[in-house]
């Protein structure tokens, strides 16, 4: 086979020696990121608690390091980095604008059925 | 005839065919397109997760609440330990599994197969321990009482933790008592011969009621958030008349139509995502042992490369990819 691999990952800033070295690299920058969200997620900040474009700034910051995660997941292990133009545009393309796509009609629809709950048209306080 | 006539004038031309513009196999190809209407899958159950937690916001339980328990370490409240444990497991398992798939480029026989059965055993850690997770979560700890309407009253009082007051919660079994004369519980021999009766709750909403006036500092918890982000606790007086009023059972644990933490949505779909995923590492599990023995039966040295190895870890990766946005909807935001 003697497929060629792309050793660098954030933007050539970390180039590594051979693919086995860089898997083990973004196990412990994976393992860095998770521990990150853990430890937010059990001592939960004050100064983050604060609403940010209407949410919270900490569920910001996990949605993002989540994401950050999936990429090095999808491009590193599972060999994305590697794969033509062609195919990852294919499939990373489509799924990004199906979901964006799907968050944002079914998140609206939530928030437009709370706000008749709210405004009493339905009373659940019994 | 046609077709021997327009091959020959394209001949080393780019409509000849033969082309590879993606340079990947057809199984590859098709694994990637598969895993991409799978993630579609699995991003339709998260965001209608995400559209019944924006429905219920402000009643909508709080996860480190819930998910509170690590085996071995009894009655003590850590939130968040026990899924970080699964999480690096199963990004573990992940790591052997790509080490697997660059041992098979190297064409190393000996190493994919300890790297595949590393894989399994990780696999099989997970769905042991999210096996776990569903008991504890379906057995429940503190109990509540579900009203007429549906919402979910929990119990609790104040405790003194180093000179602050802080709200703990209280279990049922704590303060009530269960009735001595029970009702008694409705079988086919003694009643309608066609319809069965449910498992009757250890306590009746008459127990309760006796329980709290009995015991003066235990307080009632609704499920609505304040503005702090706790759930907000009733005063004495109107602790009693929530359930007086409005008590309906005694909830303990969760299923699919009741759960003791809130709304009956957040079990559902607990179970329903975590099981769906559960499902996906399971049968992963399956497809490696299957790929795990080929490699020992030597198989793909036969055929002279790996690839199988490769797809079966693009699924592989993309259970662990689903598993770090469970993990962050249902534990973190």
């Amino acid at each position: 086979m003697g497929q060629e691999h792309n050793l660098a990952i954030f933007r050539g800033l970390v180039k590594f020696k051979s693919n086995t070295q860089k898997i083990w690299g973004v196990l412990i920058f994976l393992s860095i990121v998770t521990a990150v969200e853990v430890v937010l997620g059990i001592y939960k900040p004050e100064m983050l608690e604060a609403h940010i474009l209407g949410m919270k700034g900490l569920n910001w910051i996990f949605i993002i390091l989540t994401i950050v995660k999936a990429y090095y997941i999808t491009w590193d292990f599972m060999h994305m980095r590697d794969e033509t133009p062609g195919l990852r545009r294919a499939v990373v393309w489509t799924g990004i604008f199906l979901i964006c796509y799907l968050i944002f009609i079914l998140l609206q629809e939530g928030g437009y059925v709370f706000e008749v709950y709210k405004d009493g048209f339905i009373t659940r306080d019994f | 005839m046609s077709t021997t006539v327009a091959t020959a004038g394209a001949e080393g031309k780019t409509w000849a065919g033969g082309n590879e513009p993606l340079k990947a196999s057809y199984g590859k190809m098709m694994m990637w397109f598969f895993i991409l209407s799978d993630a579609l899958t699995f991003s339709g159950f998260l965001a209608a997760y995400g559209f019944s937690r924006f429905k219920f916001i402000q009643e909508w339980p709080i996860a480190d609440e819930v998910f509170t328990h690590v085996p071995f370490l009894h009655g003590q409240e850590l939130p968040m330990i026990y899924v970080a444990f699964m999480t690096f497991i199963l990004i573990m398992s992940s790591v052997t599994m790509v080490l697997a798939v660059d041992a098979g480029h190297h064409m190393k026989q000996q190493k994919v197969a300890i790297y595949m059965f590393l894989t399994i055993i990780g696999g099989a850690i997970f769905v042991g321990s999210q096996a776990w997770e569903w008991a504890t979560f379906i057995q429940g700890d503190y109990g509540a009482v579900q009203t007429k309407g549906g919402n979910i009253l929990q119990f609790g009082k104040y405790v003194d933790v180093e000179g602050e007051q802080k709200f703990k919660r209280v279990a049922l079994a704590d303060f009530v008592n269960a009735a001595e004369t029970p009702r008694v519980q409705h079988e086919r021999k003694n009643g309608l011969w066609f319809t069965d009766e449910g498992t009757l709750p250890e306590y009746s909403i008459n127990d309760v009621v006796k329980g709290l006036k009995s015991h003066p500092e235990v307080l009632v918890r609704t499920q609505l958030i304040n503005e702090e982000g706790q759930k907000t606790v009733l005063t004495r007086e109107a602790s009693l008349e929530a359930i007086q009023k409005n008590g309906k059972r005694t909830v303990m644990g969760a299923n699919l139509e009741v759960n003791e933490y809130g709304s009956p949505l957040f079990g559902d779909f607990f179970f329903f995502i975590t099981g769906f995923h559960g499902f996906h590492v399971f049968s992963g599990v399956v497809i490696n042992i299957i790929i795990f023995f080929n490699v020992i039966l030597g198989t793909y040295e036969r055929r002279k490369n790996y690839e199988m190895v490769e797809k079966v870890g693009l699924y592989w990766h993309f259970v662990d990819l689903v598993w770090v946005f469970v993990f962050t909807f249902f534990y973190l935001v």
